[in-house]
């Protein structure tokens, strides 16, 4: 294995612990803007997308390439708008109230 | 140079996992959305100065951002917020479909003879992206109602998905150990395809949110493997953190139904199946209902003192989210104490009924989820059911041989009076009978959700 492998590996590893983590707290409620939320951040197949389509020449290339910027641009896109759009109604009324104390659970 | 671009996805991947925190609390979450927002910005800003663009590339990359962009951003503008769910499906398709177009380009790069060890994550992340494109596609066609919800079966039809399985794993270990040519590739990712349509196909309709977050869950290591070809840090990050919260999420949403992930994904779910429900109550034809006008509803909900509502998605259908808030502001007028028992999958998704009571400006602090309600029914003098079903069928508890027994309810059979509103007395989502609408004290009352309602604020207007 060589070593950039390893590496690769290793935040690999540390990334599936990071997100099991950082998800298990999230409560019931914001379940759907959260997989919203994910779904936008995997969008960052875009980056892979503009490597494929940046350097196409042959006809196959610039097909793969353009298909794959366009899925992923809106992936990302409509990824972030519409979990903020969700997000947008968690305020309203309750932003003005006094702040309860955070409900955890 | 390349120490700033490291560091760049270094600062990208951190905003990601902040974003995602801050997802954690009502709160600071849509500060969460925007920072993970940001971090893809980053993310991309570092990309761009390292590519070397042909007049090809820079063309196609500038218009597939348009109309990616485009289609992104109308569509998420325009979707209404009961349709989210199939919207997610659909964005979260793409992203799988990006992934395994990405795989393929890159692997085309290495001739016949790739070396293994970015053969096999792009071979992985060619299939497991066109799984999750095909079967998402699918997923959105059910909640859309452009093909039918109910599970589509046949005899036979999980040894046909195993050997389509199997034939896509024997391609794969060809691949790897023997040569590619360029089309083996596109034949594996046709195979894959059949394999993520075949796969939701005999799911129902009720369980398609659990169906999409394992899909999700699939992008992100679709994204993740490409990231292993590309060696490219934020991929890596980036893809294994949705990976691995995808698939805890998805044990989260089948845990609140009270089935394993095998039964939701393999039970063929919510079917009319001969012989189920024999034995318990004996024929719905002898059985009769209680009905009352609007008046005498209206006078039960003014003078009770506490009242729950127990929404479900046909109030979401009915669009009736602001009537059920108008009528819960009329009686807090009142003096009554009014509260909403949320089911953990009220709606179609987690989460989803919170975010339609709170576009009608409903309070988070009246939105109360199963455990801290559920011993609250039996001081309610009022429970009032509206568009929900199967979350409150004491089927659930009470018979071993019901489609539904072990999840979890809500107690709204312990209440002293119970309010069904429904359109008729069909069946919920999950096909099955609810005996709570036959108990002496059930009163239903027939019609649209929202001109149910919308009478019953007038008449406590009066009352």
């Amino acid at each position: 294995m060589s070593n950039e492998l390893l590496n690769e590996f290793t935040f690999f590893v540390l990334a599936v612990f990071v997100g099991i983590e950082v998800i298990s707290k999230v409560p019931t409620i914001l379940h759907t803007p959260l997989m919203s939320g994910t779904n936008a951040i995997h969008g960052i197949i875009l980056v892979g997308a503009l490597v494929i389509a940046a350097g196409a020449s042959s006809p196959i290339n610039i097909v793969l390439g353009f298909l794959a910027v366009v899925l992923a641009t809106t992936n990302v896109v409509g990824g972030f708008v519409v979990t903020d759009r969700m997000l947008e109604m968690f305020k309203g009324r309750q932003a003005a109230k006094t702040p309860e104390p955070a409900k955890t659970r | 140079m390349t120490l700033v671009y490291s560091l760049a996805y270094l600062l990208a991947a951190v905003l990601f996992i902040l974003g995602l925190s801050q997802l954690s609390s009502p709160k600071t979450a849509r500060n969460g959305n925007f920072t993970a927002a940001a971090g893809m910005v980053i993310a991309l800003a570092a990309t761009v100065p390292q590519l070397r663009f042909t007049t090809a590339g820079a063309l196609i990359i500038l218009v597939g951002v348009v109309i990616g962009a485009s289609i992104g951003t109308v569509g998420a503008r325009q979707v209404r917020m009961t349709a989210i769910p199939q919207m997610v499906a659909l964005f979260n398709g793409v992203g799988g479909g990006a992934a395994a177009l990405v795989a393929v380009a890159e692997l085309l790069k290495f001739g016949p003879h790739p070396p293994f060890a970015e053969a096999f994550p792009s071979v992985f992340s060619i299939v497991i992206g066109s799984v999750s494109f095909a079967g998402s596609m699918v997923a959105f066609a059910k909640l859309q109602e452009l093909m039918t919800g109910t599970p589509i079966t046949y005899p036979g039809q999980q040894l046909v998905n195993g050997l389509i399985a199997a034939a896509i794993i024997g391609f794969v270990i060809a691949v790897l150990a023997i040569a590619s040519i360029p089309f083996s590739f596109l034949s594996l990712m046709v195979l894959a395809l059949i394999l993520g349509v075949a796969f939701v196909m005999p799911i129902g309709g009720a369980d398609m949110p659990v169906v999409i977050s394992l899909l999700n869950a699939f992008t992100g290591l679709a994204v993740a493997a490409s990231g292993f070809t590309l060696n490219n840090f934020a991929l890596i990050v980036a893809g294994t953190l949705v990976g691995a919260s995808g698939s805890l999420l998805t044990k989260l949403m089948s845990d609140a139904m009270g089935r394993s992930l095998g039964n939701v994904l393999f039970g063929a779910f919510g079917q009319v199946r001969a012989g189920a429900g024999v034995g318990a109550a004996p024929g719905k034809e002898g059985r009769t209902v209680r009905t009352a006008s609007v008046e005498d509803l209206a006078t039960l909900l003014a003078y009770s003192q506490r009242v729950i509502i127990v929404p479900g998605y046909g109030l979401a259908v009915a669009q009736a989210q602001h009537a059920v808030r108008e009528l819960a502001d009329l009686l807090e007028k009142r003096g009554v104490e009014v509260s909403y028992a949320i089911h953990p999958v009220a709606g179609r998704m987690p989460g989803h009924m919170n975010v339609l009571l709170a576009e009608a400006n409903v309070p988070y602090e009246q939105l109360k989820e199963m455990d801290e309600i559920n011993d609250q029914f039996k001081d309610a003098d009022v429970v009032l059911v509206v568009g929900a079903n199967d979350v409150v069928n004491p089927a659930a508890r009470t018979s071993p041989g019901s489609p539904i027994y072990g999840m979890p309810i809500l107690n709204a059979d312990q209440a002293k009076n119970i309010v069904f509103m429904k359109r008729s007395m069909r069946p919920g989502f999950a096909g099955i009978d609810n005996d709570l609408m036959y108990e002496p004290k059930t009163i239903m009352l027939f019609g649209d959700a929202k001109d149910s309602l919308t009478k019953l604020v007038s008449a406590v207007k009066a009352a």
